[in-house]
């Protein structure tokens, strides 16, 4: 407590503090009544030219927590933080390495809870049985010889004075992983047709496109339903391509994205094309082709000689779930069959058996992300759960024995401790502690 | 007897179990003590027995999940965590009374749950993104953080009341009313213990749920209502353990904090859904 420079302690006042959190609690609501991140002729709709023009300038609108004096606030706030655990943590780590041995006895003899008895033997061995009991019921002591006295003293949990600052980090740390994010990474979306491969995606808000460095293809996109009627899963196949060849494959759901170099890949959404997949394989040749046609339009499979259409369709919202198919091979009567989306069937012509497969075509709506700060932030939260505990369950304890020696060669003893925190629970410990070692 | 007929049920055990503890307060009658505490406990049990019930139909039905993703299920969740926590403090702290401010919150959102009109009891499967454990995680934690915000909220009107009276009357003599409270300090200790014990969870529950946010869209933290609300309330207890550590706020102060605290719960909770409702995805699921 040397520096009593004001503008130090003005940033290491918790008084700061109570007022930061406090001003960013009732600002924080402002933006969950404005909505943010809307276009500014919706705001003018909604609350007219003026009102519209204010929220503007006070950078309520469109994006209030990205705006510069809330930041600040939050700036502020790591500010306060950073100066206050400056400030007092020097003083609890001499707390923690303080030399309890160098206790004066009139502190010892102050404090409560304590206890005093005598016993018929001499100091020495006295505090030698004392040291070993104390190792068996859990507390390693240690102990120093003083004038005509023996001094014991140990302690639990000195270092769980530190869960506050360890809060108090990770709140710093969470900061930095959000600045991390927020410089080095990229957030955006790409709509991806099935069969098709992007190398980029597109920013959100500026839509800029950003390379990825590599390609990324949707082999096929699902949905599925619940008997109600309610969408069960979205599921994209997806292929990562460098350089033309194949490094990674995975099939995304929601809650279950993609990662490669980086690069994040969700579902989030998709699009339903009026348009079929087909493939046709043929089983004597081997020879297969997957062909993009459009509903009752006519296209053909050159390398199996084929010429084919959806010529009906039935759909439940926009997914198509059966569909007739139109196939000729030029020699004889066309095939007129149904099929399940997604489902194969074989086809017998005069000289070729093939089967097809049909499914309506989707395009699979990919949210692409790239926050290299996340882990940092994730280090930050397992830090502030760590330090909660540490800081709100657990306590620092400690114990002095202070043997004398009696004129008669006898020894009395005074047994005495405290805790930091939890001072009812740490009577309990002490009054069994005592009571176990006046026993034996 | 199928889960939504035990849990209705559960409902009406909790009002009974209100009476007891309110009659006990009332009426001092001390053997009603334990019937109080029996009855919860068998209304516990049954309510227990309920969510138990509704997990299994959901496989039965083939699409099995936890019973913890839309509004009804979280309101009978949260009534089912304040009972545990309530059960815990009167287990712990060798008080009876406080379960006449602490269980009608509990009867409250059963009586919610079950009567209000638009919340569907029915089970319905989970859409896309709402199939994560992490869901689950974030719903438990928050809403046990919740269920002792409200606790904290009942000891702190217990507060007040007791502290009015006594500075009215001067005196705390046993024979008036609420000479059977505990005394004003062991309250005011209560509080903050139930306090600290929800700042814990609410701290994991918004941490899980920027994992899940994470995992469905990569991105933790959006600032949409219903995470800034969380927040709001984080910080309010936030403001409320550091007044009291580092400026030794206690009694009336911690007492109004607890309850303007679990007014804001309430907000982030019910407020944001139906009052701010339309600005963001996944309030009405969540
Ligand atoms: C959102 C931000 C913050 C959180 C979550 C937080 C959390 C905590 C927690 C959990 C404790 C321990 C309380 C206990 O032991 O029961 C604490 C104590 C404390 N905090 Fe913070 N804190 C925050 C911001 C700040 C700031 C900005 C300051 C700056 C002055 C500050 C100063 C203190 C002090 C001085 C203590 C008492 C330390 C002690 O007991 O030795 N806190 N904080």
């Amino acid at each position: 407590m040397k520096n009593r420079n004001p503008i130090w302690d003005f940033f290491a006042s918790v008084k700061l503090a109570l007022f930061t959190l406090f001003f960013l609690s009732t600002t924080s609501i402002i933006g969950t009544i404005i909505p943010q991140k809307e276009t500014a002729q919706r705001y003018i709709e909604r609350y007219g030219e003026a009102t519209a023009n204010l929220f503007q300038i006070l950078s309520i609108t469109p994006n209030m927590y990205g705006s510069a004096w809330f930041l600040s606030l939050l700036g502020l706030l790591c500010l306060n933080l950073i100066v206050c655990s400056l400030d007092r943590f020097p003083g609890v780590w001499r707390q923690i390495k303080t030399d309890n041995l160098n206790t004066p006895l009139s502190r010892l003899e102050k404090m409560d809870p304590q206890c005093r008895w005598q016993l018929d033997n001499p100091p020495e061995s006295t505090a030698s049985a004392l040291k070993i009991f104390l190792k068996t019921s859990g507390w390693k002591a240690e102990e120093r010889k003083l004038d005509n006295a023996y001094l014991l003293f140990a302690q639990k949990g000195a270092m769980t004075r530190t869960g506050v600052y360890i809060v108090h980090t990770s709140i710093l740390v969470i900061f930095a992983g959000a600045i991390i994010g927020s410089i080095l990474g990229f957030k955006g979306s790409v709509m991806l047709p099935e069969t098709k491969a992007t190398d980029k995606a597109y920013a959100f808000g500026t839509n800029s496109p950003i390379n990825l460095g590599f390609e990324v293809r949707c082999n096929r996109f699902n949905v599925e339903f619940y008997d109600n009627g309610m969408p069960k899963s979205y599921r994209s196949q997806l292929t990562i391509l460098e350089n033309g060849k194949v490094v990674k494959e995975k099939a995304i759901v929601v809650n279950d994205p993609l990662s490669y170099k980086g690069f994040t890949f969700y579902q989030s959404s998709f699009e339903a094309y009026q348009d079929f997949l087909i493939t046709i394989t043929n089983k004597n040749t081997g020879l297969s082709e997957t062909v993009i046609t459009s509903y009752k339009q006519q296209s053909s499979s050159e390398k199996n000689g084929l010429r084919f259409g959806i010529i009906n369709a039935e759909a439940r919202g926009q997914s198509v779930s059966r569909m007739k198919v139109w196939l000729t091979d030029d020699k004889g009567e066309p095939s007129l069959f149904w099929l399940d989306d997604g489902e194969q069937a074989t086809v017998e012509r005069a000289q070729n058996n093939f089967t097809v497969s049909a499914k309506q075509m989707y395009a699979t709506g990919l949210q692409v992300a790239k926050d290299p700060g996340v882990w940092t932030v994730y280090t930050g939260c397992g830090l502030m759960i760590l330090g909660l505990v540490v800081a709100f369950f657990m306590s620092h304890q400690r114990i002095w024995l202070y043997i004398r020696e009696e004129t008669d060669g006898k020894s009395s003893i005074l047994m005495t401790g405290n805790a930091n925190k939890n001072k009812a629970g740490f009577e309990k410990t002490f009054q069994t502690l005592t009571q176990t070692i006046k026993k034996t | 007897m199928n889960s939504s007929q035990l849990i209705g049920i559960t409902t009406f055990t909790y009002l009974f179990s209100t009476i007891l503890y309110a009659a006990l307060f009332i009426f001092k009658t001390r053997r009603l003590g334990p019937v109080a505490t029996i009855f919860t406990i068998i209304a516990f049990m049954i309510q227990t027995a309920g969510i138990g019930l509704r997990w299994l139909e959901s496989y039965q039905m083939g699409m099995g999940r936890a019973p913890l993703t839309n509004m009804y299920e979280s309101v009978v969740f949260f009534a089912w965590a304040i009972i545990l926590i309530y059960m815990i403090i009167e287990w712990k702290f060798k008080t009876r009374i406080i379960g006449a401010f602490a269980v009608p919150f509990a009867f409250l959102a059963m009586a919610y749950a079950s009567f209000a009109s638009g919340i569907t009891k029915e089970i319905v499967p989970l859409i896309p993104a709402l199939q994560s454990n992490w869901l689950i995680a974030h719903v438990v934690t928050c809403f046990i953080g919740y269920a002792a915000f409200a606790v904290a909220a009942g000891l702190g009107i217990m507060y007040l009341i007791k502290n009015t009276s006594e500075t009215r009357q001067a005196t705390s003599s046993d024979t008036t009313l609420l000479g059977s409270l505990p005394p004003l300090k062991v309250l005011d200790d209560i509080t903050h213990k139930t306090m600290v014990f929800g700042f814990l969870w609410l701290s994991i529950g918004i941490i899980t749920g920027a994992i899940w946010a994470n995992s469905a869209w990569g991105t933790y933290w959006s600032w949409d209502p219903k995470e800034t609300w969380s927040l709001i309330t984080w910080f309010i207890y936030a403001i409320t353990l550091h007044a009291r550590y580092t400026r030794g706020w206690g009694g009336t102060r911690i007492a109004w904090l607890a309850i303007f605290g679990f007014i804001s719960v309430i907000f982030t909770y019910y407020g944001v859904n139906f009052l701010l409702a339309g600005l963001h995805s996944y309030g009405s699921s969540n």
